[in-house]
């Protein structure tokens, strides 16, 4: 009952030292809250093509997700954790995967399952992106064809520790994607356009007296102004270049 | 099936009927065919399903076919089916290309047969061969906004170059 010495103030010197050494943790409250985050995910119940099938058995008993947390699969964007992106992504069906992602509420991460959602695969044919980054952020790739669901299991496992790592920044800071925003559709270039609608945006949240993030003085940026980062490689000419490619 | 002098009489019977609505036959493979003007395809699916004999009343499919060096250029497929004998006949309709930006025509056969309204958009949509008179004739798998005819034999095939360990010379750069 050395706690109960401790809190009677009985305990003294070098008998409190070592208590504390033994009974107490320190931390950040970052790392707590994203040692939570990591293993309480809620995927998206979202389902492309045959990968999706593989992605079902992961929460059957035989594979068991829920052993990391994951099992609560939701129906709605607006409660999903992270993106299962299953097969193949369709020029059609881009746009709506493109529009569930934006729905889903930060912090939000990306896997993509597959040869085809991670490079179109097979389907190198005017039917198919050619890869799901192409226009959104995807945090893991599995490879397989398709993988099997341990594979899956081993990539959401790796999406974890990415959590666990360095989870803090928006997914526009994390991938240098500032310009993507709803009001600045340009591909990432900053142009004046941009600017003049993210201070006409700003203003009118400060009038409203909404904390606006991405003010200068606030650290994390995350819907905040398109801006240049250094120490993120700039591949706005890569994306020229690989438009140029398809035909 | 009709066989191939069974095929041959009823091309006989349908010229008598409408004179050059057929221009051909084969058969191969138990599998009969017409080749059909395009221009008259509608009396010749009418006259088929219509006649006393024949009684092809079942229209199972329409597709598009691109055979492109081969002149007329694009085959639109009807197959019939009567569904007491079990026989299959199948119509091609044998469209020319008109060149440049302009798409070749066929009269839709839609108000006849209900189930050819989703059937022409899909081969509007992907070869471009517009069915006059349809009633809404708009793409129906492919983006709205998609431009061009993607099953035609002359359109890219798309996608990206794949780069493997005996091509990378080939794509400089790919790696940067």
């Amino acid at each position: 009952m050395r706690a109960r010495d401790m809190l009677r103030g009985d305990l003294e010197g070098a008998d409190l030292e070592q208590h504390v050494e033994e009974a107490v943790v320190t931390t950040r409250l970052e790392k707590v809250l994203n040692w939570g985050r990591a293993n309480a995910m809620f995927p998206a119940t979202f389902g492309l093509a045959c990968c999706a099938i593989e992605m079902m058995s992961i929460v059957s008993p035989r594979y068991d997700i829920a052993r990391f947390g994951a099992e609560a699969m939701r129906a709605s964007p607006r409660q999903a954790d992270f993106l299962i992106l299953s097969g193949r992504v369709s020029i059609k069906m881009a746009p709506v995967v493109r529009r569930l992602y934006d729905q889903m509420l930060e912090p939000k991460w990306v896997i993509a399952m597959g040869a085809c959602s991670s490079s179109g695969g097979m389907f190198a044919n005017y039917a198919v992106v050619q890869g799901a980054d192409k226009f959104m952020p995807v945090d893991i790739h599995v490879p397989g064809c398709p993988p099997r669901p341990e594979a899956l299991l081993y990539g959401f496992n790796k999406l974890q520790r990415m959590i666990q790592g360095h989870p803090d920044p928006g997914w526009r800071t994390r991938y240098n994607a500032h310009g993507t925003e709803e009001w600045a559709r340009d591909l990432g270039a900053v142009t004046p356009e941009a600017l003049d609608a993210y201070a006409a945006a700003r203003e009118i949240a400060e009038a409203a007296g909404e904390p606006v993030s991405g003010a200068p003085e606030t650290p994390v940026d995350v819907p905040g102004p398109p801006q240049e980062r250094a120490d993120v490689p700039d591949r706005r000419d890569r994306l020229e270049r690989d438009r140029g490619r398809f035909i | 099936m009709p066989d191939a002098p069974g095929l041959e009489l009823i091309a006989a019977e349908l010229n008598e009927a409408h004179p050059g609505s057929v221009l051909g036959t084969y058969h191969d493979r138990d599998q009969a065919c017409l080749i059909a003007d395009p221009e008259q395809i509608r009396d010749t699916l009418a006259w088929l399903r219509d006649t006393p004999g024949q009684e092809y009343t079942f229209l199972a499919s329409v597709h598009g076919v691109d055979y492109l060096p081969a002149e007329p250029r694009f085959g639109v497929h009807y197959e019939l089916l009567n569904m007491a004998r079990v026989e299959r006949l199948r119509v091609r309709a044998a469209v020319a290309d008109p060149g440049g930006d302009e798409l070749p025509e066929v009269p839709s056969v839609c108000d006849e047969w209900p189930t050819a309204d989703h059937q022409e958009r899909e081969v509007y949509d992907f070869f471009g061969i517009v069915f006059t008179g349809h009633p809404d004739l708009r793409r129906i798998l492919l983006p709205e906004e998609y431009q061009g005819w993607p099953q035609r034999r002359d359109f890219p095939i798309g996608g990206e170059p794949v780069i493997f360990t005996n091509t990378e010379n080939e794509v400089p750069g790919w790696y940067a």
